[in-house]
């Protein structure tokens, strides 16, 4: 605890750098000539990249054992009468969040290189969509570091606007129909949203007699139980649709058929997570009485998601669906997690965010290079013998499958296990169901592997390319990242389990005690 | 109880007895072709620089007091979260080291024959990275020092198993057969995360020693609990009743990969799982006995199978499903039999081995046909292979001095002292051994030629026939090496507990009765095989023909649960798509006043949509309430 490094954390303005760094480029990048445009991706990368140094530059700055609550803070009036301000910053959950969001844009800007020139995509410009992609960066940054409802919330309507573009622009032949609905979909949980907003502000001027937006006031707030229930609502289905819990998941097929591989990454991976984090980061504290209220209803839907997202997608006949299925179903376990307060579980669905990012980016990517030598078919049934014919994107296919049906020593166990356990510690029965989950995800995983994968070679597969030198350099960093979480989760696990602790505590929960107690979890 | 002991002097790198092969696996998949030349030489190495050590550590812990000889290695955490914790450290114990030592010398044979073996295939660097991540994950298996790192060899076995078993992945059986071995091992894990989510609920802990502690203390329900959760994860590895289908496709793999599953790895972890938890076990009459169930079932399961399968190889998968049910059996008594079960593992790990090898060797001078009754007349043209099958046939058998005569006649023995029906069906049963082993041999070795037209058989190559002629030996001294000069049972004693009861008959009455039931079923067997052979199998009885089928076991697990979940995923598909989709798109038309997709909606849909949202609500409904439960 060194104060020379107190000093640098405080001095710099990090957080806001993380977030205007992305936009300046995204300005940068539509400013340079429209032919330019391998410039363009080199001028977007780089800023992503620099982006990327600066966070990991900051997060060797942040300090698990610290009491604060927020770290790197920062905090500018802006609309005083209404009591709203800039502030951002962020605890170990948004640490690593904001790390998943800036690892995953180079990746993404890399493996999306020759998305928009290759012909399959609508009629953005190639400047036009490394824009975007840089643009949405800041928005997730900003949703991710917001210490103030209202900022979170612009943020959380504004991303709206690049994905909406990325989709509608540069996806498939249904992108307009997958675009508008994504959009209606958000629009509505956003309105939601806001109304349980302007609702929340009522109440803080009541009580605490001056409205605020600042979380730190919003915790612990005081309010009637009912207008509780109802605040959380809005908030809740917002989060719902974002996750996307079951039955509010339709858009999420759609939007991950049509958006090209890199923008799925970004909406599955990153955005998606919005709404799990929401929910652990606004929901528990502020409306804690109406989270334990509704705390039944969470997991049953989210039970419920985990093992329908699951035959779902074993029942697919289009990978991106499938995909985006499996994703369902993994939000399921996320959110269960969250709803079964025990530090293992919450801690469990943190990690799973990071990890199912991560996860997600080996599907989209390597699905996403096996289609686009196919003409960019997604349909499971074109292929067949991919393995033998290209046995790098073979073993990258296989280490995405396995991603997915959450293997040891690969990120996604961790933090399927341990939401699994602290699921079990409250409700048996509950966890029983969902670890059924674990067999359906190997039956849908392997199944994609083995049609795609082995067997005879495919028409039209024959003679295909394996990964090249820039595929390579994108999807190997996930696979490592993947193995190292995996295997050394401590990385993450050490500034997420404060962070965690600190939710259960403003919540008012503890964990459940071991049977024999007395006795400490025992290592040598 | 136990003493632990901290890691120092030739125990301080244990990690390396998992390294070698790791690096190994490593090198060969992530270095591409450029390793094809000289890969498998590095495959072999990394699991023979693992014996090597293996056996350096056998002796250093020879040299400790029988109190002191569990060495603890603490690597790195893993998970953890406020009172749960994980660590990676490996644990080595009597009982780890006789796994460790069973692994790596049978895995190094395995990895020498498989040089000749493979040496045709055009992936054989890929084969070998394969082989040692499949030696290395069940080191790993063996040697964690908790539940939870336990479960990620455990996995990693089951993806070794994976990609060997779909090996040649190009044939769409192989790739068939690799995907149902790793779903039905899930099914198994269900049993394995909820045992190790409910042992932590119990103890507050899942490292091994903390547990095994405090058993005595916890109430006898949660001990049935977590013994049958690990039961079922047990029969998901191992192939026991209801979980073994997986086996006998798993012989889609080359025939190495059967005899490493087989013999030293995979299948012997259920039997490994239950002896380590021996004290939780020991807490849980109805868990124990459950256990006993399952392995006399599947030891005759296994028996019938063997007995009429006409390709060797699923005939050997057959004994040894009816194997590892003995091991089961034995190690369901209790402290009585998990020396024994360990014993039979160890001997079997060693003839099973050969028994596959020489199969291998068969089918590599019988230009990999498999069927037996094409074979016959064999071992004037392969000598050393037909030697060495012999030994092992003895050893499996049970006669005497071959070392099977041992170990089995231990689990007999103490099958007897638990209960009388289950001492008599492990006699019956190994007189189903002695049916199937000697149908094997004489149909492979002795009778007629019943060669196919462009059949030239020929004896294997010294790569692949040295390690036949060690394991040969093994086959005929394992047993009395284990018992007489390892001492099995005193050298177990510390970990496993021991003991022995009285029986009413001399053991060499019931060691003569063994042996007569054993020659009795070769005899039918010699009488049945020894003149003539149909070249097409008879269609036979009710009972031939449903053990030819595998007891219709894929035909029962295709009706109970593959056809159902499928047709659910299905449904559930089509309700995603045309309801939940089709009233949010609905809802839209109504907004947007688009009046053709509203007609639809009104129509014939509307029941349906109003059936399925009831059933949704109910859904809902029922899923809080469960949520309600503890």
């Amino acid at each position: 605890m060194t104060s020379a490094v107190l000093n640098l954390s405080t001095t710099i303005p990090w957080l806001t750098l993380l977030g205007v760094i992305p936009l300046i480029g995204s300005v940068v990048v539509l400013l340079l000539p429209r032919a330019r445009e391998t410039l363009a991706k080199q001028v977007a990368l780089a800023f992503s990249l620099v982006t990327l140094i600066l966070t990991v530059v900051m997060a060797l700055g942040f300090h698990a054992e610290s009491r604060a609550p927020f770290q790197f803070t920062e905090k500018y009036e802006w609309v005083t009468s209404l009591g709203i301000s800039y502030s951002v910053g962020v605890d170990g959950i948004g640490l690593v969040l904001v790390a998943l969001a800036t690892v995953l844009v180079p990746i993404v800007m890399l493996s999306g290189w020759n998305d928009v020139a290759a012909g399959t995509t609508g009629r953005g410009t190639v400047k036009g969509y490394f824009a975007l992609i840089l643009a949405l960066e800041t928005c997730m940054v900003g949703v991710f570091a917001a210490t103030d409802v209202f900022l979170f919330y612009v943020f959380f309507e504004v991303m709206l606007i690049p994905t909406f573009f990325l989709i509608g622009r540069f996806g498939g032949a249904k992108r307009a129909y997958a675009s508008v609905k994504f959009l209606i979909y958000s629009l509505v949980g956003g309105l939601l949203m806001l109304a349980a907003l302007i609702g929340l502000y009522v109440v803080s001027a009541n009580v605490l007699g001056h409205g605020t937006f600042d979380f730190m006031q919003l915790v612990g707030i005081d309010m009637d139980p009912g207008t509780e229930k109802l605040l959380f609502l809005g908030f809740f289905i917002a989060f719902a649709i974002k996750a996307p819990l079951w039955p509010f998941h339709t858009w999420l097929p759609d939007a991950a058929r049509e958006a090209t591989p890199a923008t799925a990454i970004l909406l599955i991976g990153v955005l998606d997570k919005v709404g799990t984090f929401g929910m652990i980061r606004y929901l528990l504290p502020i409306f804690p009485a109406a989270s334990q209220w509704f705390a039944p209803l969470v997991i049953a839907l989210a039970v419920i998601g985990i093992i329908y997202g699951a035959l779902v997608a074993l029942g697919q006949s289009d990978m991106k669906r499938l995909f985006a299925y499996s994703s369902m179903s993994h939000f399921g376990f996320i959110a269960l997690g969250i709803f079964v307060f025990t530090s293992q579980g919450m801690s469990g669905s943190v990690f799973y965010m990071l990890a199912h990012g991560l996860a997600t980016a080996a599907l989209f990517a390597a699905g996403g290079f096996l289609m686009s030598r196919r003409g960019g078919s997604s349909l499971i049934s074109d292929y067949g013998g991919v393995a033998k014919v290209a046995p790098i994107l073979g073993g990258f296919f296989m280490f995405a499958a396995l991603s997915a049906l959450a293997l040891p020593a690969l990120a996604p166990f961790v933090g399927e296990f341990l939401v699994l356990l602290g699921t079990f510690e409250r409700y048996i029965v509950i966890a029983v169901i969902a670890t059924i989950g674990i067999v359906l995800s190997a039956a849908y995983a392997l199944r994609l592997y083995q049609k795609t994968m082995t067997g005879p070679v495919a028409p039209g597969i024959d003679g295909i390319k394996d990964l090249g030198g820039r595929e390579f350099t994108s999807l190997f960093p996930v696979f490592a990242l993947t193995l190292v979480l995996g295997v050394i989760p401590g990385i993450a696990l050490n500034v997420i389990n404060p962070a965690v602790d600190r939710t259960l505590t403003t919540v008012g929960q503890t964990d459940p005690q071991p049977q024999l107690t007395g006795t400490e979890g025992g290592q040598p | 109880m136990e003493v632990t002991t901290a890691a120092g002097g030739a125990f301080a790198y244990l990690w390396l007895l998992i390294g070698f092969p790791l690096a190994g696996a490593a090198i060969l998949l992530f270095g591409g072709k450029r390793t094809n030349r000289w890969g498998h030489y590095v495959g072999t190495l990394a699991v023979v620089a693992s014996a090597v050590y293996a056996v350096i550590l056998l002796l250093a812990l020879m040299g400790r007091s029988a109190e002191d000889r569990t060495a603890v290695q603490h690597i790195a955490d893993w998970v953890f979260i406020n009172k749960f914790s994980a660590s990676i450290a490996l644990q080595l114990d009597q009982l780890s080291m006789v796994f460790v030592l069973l692994i790596t010398i049978v895995g190094s044979l395995i990895h020498v024959y498989s040089i000749g073996y493979m040496k045709d295939d055009p992936d054989r660097r890929r084969f070998f990275g394969f082989l040692n991540l499949f030696v290395a994950a069940m080191l790993l298996l063996v040697l964690a020092d908790n539940y939870l790192l336990l479960y990620a060899g455990w996995e990693g076995v089951g993806l070794a198993s994976f990609l060997l078993i779909g090996f040649w992945q190009y044939k769409n059986s192989a790739a068939a057969a690799a995907k149902k071995a790793f779903v039905m091992n899930r099914i198994g894990d269900i049993g394995m995360s909820l045992g190790i989510m409910l042992i932590f609920v119990t103890f507050g802990s899942v490292t091994f020693s903390t547990v095994f502690d405090q058993a005595d203390q916890a109430n006898d329900t949660t001990m049935t609990w977590i013994g049958l959760l690990l039961l079922l994860a047990a029969c998901g590895k191992s192939a026991q009743f209801p979980l073994q289908a997986w086996l006998l496709d798993a012989m889609e793999g080359p025939t190495p990969v059967s005899a490493l599953i087989h013999a030293a790895t995979m299948v012997t972890a259920g039997v490994y799982l239950i002896v380590r938890s021996g004290p939780i076990f020991d807490q849980t009459i109805a868990a124990s006995t459950v256990v006993v169930i399952i392995g006399t079932i599947t030891m005759f399961l296994g028996a019938f199978i063997g007995s009429a399968k006409d390709e060797i190889k699923k005939a050997l998968a057959g004994s040894t499903m009816s194997q590892i049910g003995y091991m089961i059996l034995a190690a369901g008594l209790g402290p009585v039999g998990y020396v024994f079960a360990i014993f039979h593992l160890l001997t079997h790990g060693v003839f099973k081995a050969n028994l596959f090898l020489g199969a291998g060797s068969v089918m590599h001078g019988m230009k990999n046909r498999e069927n037996m009754r094409r074979y016959g007349a064999l071992r004037a043209a392969m000598i050393v292979t037909w030697l060495s099958f012999m030994a092992a046939t003895f050893a499996i058998m049970g006669i005497p001095p071959f070392s099977g005569f041992w170990s089995k006649d231990d689990i007999i023995h103490a099958a007897f002292e638990h209960n009388i029906i289950i001492g008599i069906c492990a006699v019956l049963a190994a007189g189903f051994t002695g049916f199937y082993m000697t149908r094997m041999l004489v149909m492979t070795f002795f009778g007629k030629a019943r060669w196919e037209d462009d059949q030239h058989p020929h004896e294997s190559p010294p790569v692949m026939t040295i390690p036949l002629i060690i394991l040969g030996i093994g086959s005929i001294f394992t047993g009395m090496a284990l018992l007489f000069w390892g001492n099995i049972e005193t050298w177990l004693e510390p970990v496993t507990g021991f003991e022995t009861r009285e029986l009413a008959v001399p053991a060499v009455v019931l060691e003569a009765i063994t042996l007569v039931v054993v020659l009795i079923g070769a005899a039918i067997a010699i009488a049945m095989y020894r003149r003539s052979v149909a070249v097409e199998a008879p269609k036979g009885n009710v009972l031939v023909r449903a053990a030819r089928n595998s007891m219709y076991d894929d035909a029962i697990n295709d009706t109970i649960a593959v056809r159902p979940t499928y047709w659910l995923s299905r449904s559930l598909v089509w309700a995603d798509r045309s309801v939940i989709d089709g009233i949010v798109g609905g809802s839209a038309a109504f907004v947007g006043g688009l009046s053709g997709r509203m007609r639809r909606l009104q129509s014939g849909f509307v029941r349906s949509y109003a059936l399925a949202m009831l059933g949704g609500a109910v859904l809902v409904v029922v899923v809080m309430l469960l949520v309600r439960l503890p």
